[in-house]
């Protein structure tokens, strides 16, 4: 009965939108303030009945439900609790629903924090939100319903994928998704925008603090995703330029863009044409991402099901989002005479045009790294996988000028400046930067261009940064906006980013050694003692769990215990790492496979410095992106009243 | 000529100079890093690269996994269910390699083994690789379990 009344009030949940996508669309169209206003009521019943449906569906997983196909699917009677609520999102009905129930929190938020903007602006930007939920919504009726039963009834589930049996899954995919969905917000704004020809600073400053938002949540969500990758696939790396990595990484790239090209638009008038398309371009990337994922067109842990019915559906989807928003971009996109104020040579503005260069240059490349080998097999050119060098040679051809003009950017002048100025400023940092790059080369054991490379990056975006702020000091009077503590978080994780992925690249040592019983292994100076392997029983799974011993000068520095599961519903075993962590070094084994019936086993062994201050890095990165949406001006009507 | 459109020409001279550039290194960056995917069949009948990197796809043979004591290398057979090929592999294996399962490996061919620097199986039964998928549509026609020709 409860699985009905959930699809039930998913169908309500299609009403609410198809709806809202309409009446708020043609009141602001008429000048009907009453149909304008159904906008708001509309958003909160479409979210009434999307987290009804949710919680149905997962009250379906807690009491074990088998009758309904999904549940019977991805969950069993012995799986924890935890899971059980994480499986209502561990495969595709499920987590479909989940980016439905995203987009309604989105739509409503919208909504409740946007009293202030004319009706019309949020009449229009409603609807737009809507008509994206009637999209994802039908999607999932028609082609992926959660709540179909299953003939005859299953007396036991099957189980949730072992891989996704982690805390990091919890909260790796709401975290990406609310980064996903929340470029919607933009993409609404620039299209109510387009509708409406009207194109002021204003629509910018109320679409910024949601770009920041989405951006920041992307953020979590992909160095999550990444740190999951890093502790659970047992391989130790943190990055593979997997399509679907890069499915996630693009939409980033372009709404890092988004946000500083946002603020040029909002403060000098410039680059309108550019954010309105970087804003369409963010939301449909991730709309590209959502496709390449979930059609199965790409296999992996996250592609669920292939079914070509769905991959068509989606791929007509994107096609209508990103073709019917260009033709409106063509037709309405504002002319020249309404370009913001003039821009020299040297200027902020073309510091930011240059990022956003880069970045859009970043992202480009990697959309074609990731494209071809579909194109390819499309057009029987042949199966190709296009290999992690390509993307990360032109990678970091594309950062290194972008690490070496950051700290200028918040040093120099909109409009006009000296690059004298900053150059002064700056000159001492990058001397330093210099010095300590050379003395890491010369004096750090093992270390390589790419430790040096790592050394300067850091120390010249952390100094450049910190000048910025001295500078800032300085000139009293000026105070530190959230938007500055915002930005200088960011960049300063932007710096720690860089360290950690150089320091880690070239630093690293990895070694697969096949262990006897009592063995040691000696690797940068520690000394791995393989003591064996005994059988441990977990609450669903029994596990081999290896005992290694490390000590540094005959120092113990700790014992780890890897293990290799075997879930109790049976499939494949699993690999579980086991990792000592410092700052400034990560002590990893994981168990191979036993090699003899002595009790030899393959062991994996590495030693990663630094790698912590990757996803530190984009930690500080995220609560940049926070921070800045707190400023104090985002909520004022006006830009130029003097308080709020 | 006026220096609006001197100024514009030399912007759009520029713009070609930095897109053909970019184009250039793109192509060479993805020539170098593409490796395509072969069947046993294809390697038996002289399709793939006899010097450079590819990939091997098909299922691990029954009964043919084998180590060396005390070592971590280890030789199977890949198979398409019409040809098979020997993989010579030193290191860990992933944890859903098993007999019978689908596998990529990348390397390269030396005499008549295949020399795989990687071998990749992160998919069980129900998330078999589409390219795989396609490379044993035939097999499947042929309803056998038998390895193929060496």
């Amino acid at each position: 009965m409860l699985p009905e009344l959930g699809q039930i009030s998913l169908i309500l949940s299609l009403l609410m939108a198809c709806l809202l996508a309409c009446m708020p669309l043609l009141g602001a169209q008429k000048n009907n303030s009453a149909l304008m206003q159904t906008a708001r009521p509309l958003v909160y019943a479409q979210l009434f009945f999307v987290v009804l449906a949710f919680g149905l569906l997962a009250y379906s997983f807690t009491v074990h439900d088998f009758s309904v196909a999904y549940v019977q699917r991805n969950s069993n009677s012995l799986l924890p609790f935890a899971y059980q609520l994480s499986a209502v999102w561990g495969a595709h009905e499920g987590s479909l629903l989940l980016w439905i129930m995203i987009l309604s929190i989105w739509t409503a938020a919208v909504a409740i924090f946007s009293k202030q903007l004319p009706d019309k602006v949020v009449a229009r930007v409603l609807a737009v939100m809507g008509m994206i939920a009637v999209g994802f919504i039908s999607f999932t009726l028609f082609t992926s319903d959660p709540f179909t039963r299953a003939f005859p009834v299953a007396s036991e589930g099957v189980d949730l994928n072992p891989l996704l049996q982690d805390p990091g899954l919890i909260f790796h995919p709401p975290l990406l998704y609310t980064g996903y969905v929340g470029f919607a917000v933009a993409f609404a704004f620039a299209i109510a925008a387009l509708i409406d020809g009207k194109l002021d600073a204003q629509w910018i400053r109320w679409s910024r603090p949601w770009t920041n938002i989405a951006w920041a949540f992307l953020t979590l969500g992909i160095a999550l995703g990444s740190f999951w990758a890093y502790y659970e696939l047992g391989w130790g790396g943190w990055w593979f330029w997997d399509p679907v990595e890069n499915a996630s990484f693009m939409p980033w790239l372009v709404g890092a863009a988004l946000i500083h090209s946002q603020a040029v638009t909002e403060k000098r008038g410039s680059f309108k044409s550019w954010t309105l398309l970087l804003a369409i371009a963010a939301f449909s990337l991730s709309l590209l991402g959502t496709f390449l994922v979930r059609s199965g067109v790409l296999t992996s842990v996250h592609a669920f099901a292939s079914d070509p019915e769905r991959g068509l559906y989606i791929l007509t989807f994107l096609i209508i989002v990103i073709g019917g928003s260009l033709v409106l971009f063509a037709l309405r996109a504002p002319n020249k005479d309404e370009s913001g104020q003039p821009f020299t040579a040297y200027s902020r503005e073309t510091l930011l045009l240059l990022n956003n260069l880069l970045l859009t240059a970043a992202a480009f490349m990697v959309l074609i790294g990731t494209l071809y080998p579909l194109f390819a097999d499309a057009l029987k050119l042949g199966k190709i996988s296009v290999g992690s060098p390509y993307f990360g040679f032109l990678f970091s051809l594309l950062m290194l000028p972008l690490v070496m003009l950051l700290p200028f950017g918040p040093l120099t002048r909109w409009q006009k400046d000296q690059p004298s100025k900053a150059v002064k400023l700056l000159a001492p940092w990058a001397i330093l930067a210099v010095v300590s790059g050379a003395v890491s080369f010369f004096f750090l054991k093992d270390s390589g261009f790419k430790t040096t490379g790592g050394v300067i990056a850091a120390v010249w975006i952390l100094l450049g940064t910190f000048a910025f702020i001295s500078s800032r000091f300085k000139n009293s009077g000026k105070r530190f906006t959230a938007e500055m503590i915002g930005m200088t978080l960011a960049h300063a994780g932007v710096g720690l980013f860089f360290f950690g992925v150089l320091m880690t690249e070239s630093l690293s040592i990895e070694k697969d050694v096949a262990a006897k019983p009592n063995s040691t292994f000696s690797m940068r100076g520690y000394d791995f003692s393989f003591e064996g392997v005994e059988q441990v029983e977990g609450p669903n799974y029994v596990a081999d769990r290896g005992t290694v011993v490390i000590r540094k000068d005959k120092q113990l520095v700790t014992t780890l215990y890897p293990e290799k599961r075997m879930y109790a519903s049976g499939g494949n075993s699993m690999t579980e790492a086991a990792i000592n962590s410092k700052p400034h070094r990560d002590l990893y084994v994981a168990l191979g496979e036993p090699l003899d019936d002595k009790g030899s086993w393959a062991l994996r062994l590495y030693v990663k410095p630094f790698i912590r201050f990757i996803w530190l890095g984009a930690l500080l990165m995220a609560i940049g992106g926070f921070v800045v949406s707190f400023d104090k001006r985002f909520k004022r009507r006006n830009a130029n009243e003097a308080n709020p | 000529m006026n220096p609006t459109r001197i100024r514009r020409i030399w912007l759009i001279v520029l713009l070609l100079v930095v897109a053909a550039i970019a184009g250039t290194l793109i192509t060479f960056a993805m020539q170098e890093n593409m490796t395509y995917l072969f069947t046993p069949t294809q390697v038996k009948n002289n399709e793939a690269p006899k010097d450079a990197r590819f990939r091997l796809g098909g299922v691990v043979c029954e009964g043919t996994v084998k180590r060396t004591e005390g070592t971590l290398d280890v030789s199977f057979s890949v198979t398409d269910r019409v040809n098979q090929v020997i993989v010579q592999h030193e290191g860990i294996l992933p944890d859903m390699f098993k007999e019978g399962t689908s596998i990529i490996a990348t390397g390269k061919m030396q005499g008549k083994e295949f020399i795989a620097s990687e071998v990749l199986a992160k998919h069980d039964e129900t998330y078999t690789p589409k390219e795989v998928q396609d490379a044993m549509k035939k097999a499947k026609e042929l309803h056998t379990k038998s390895c193929g020709a060496l």
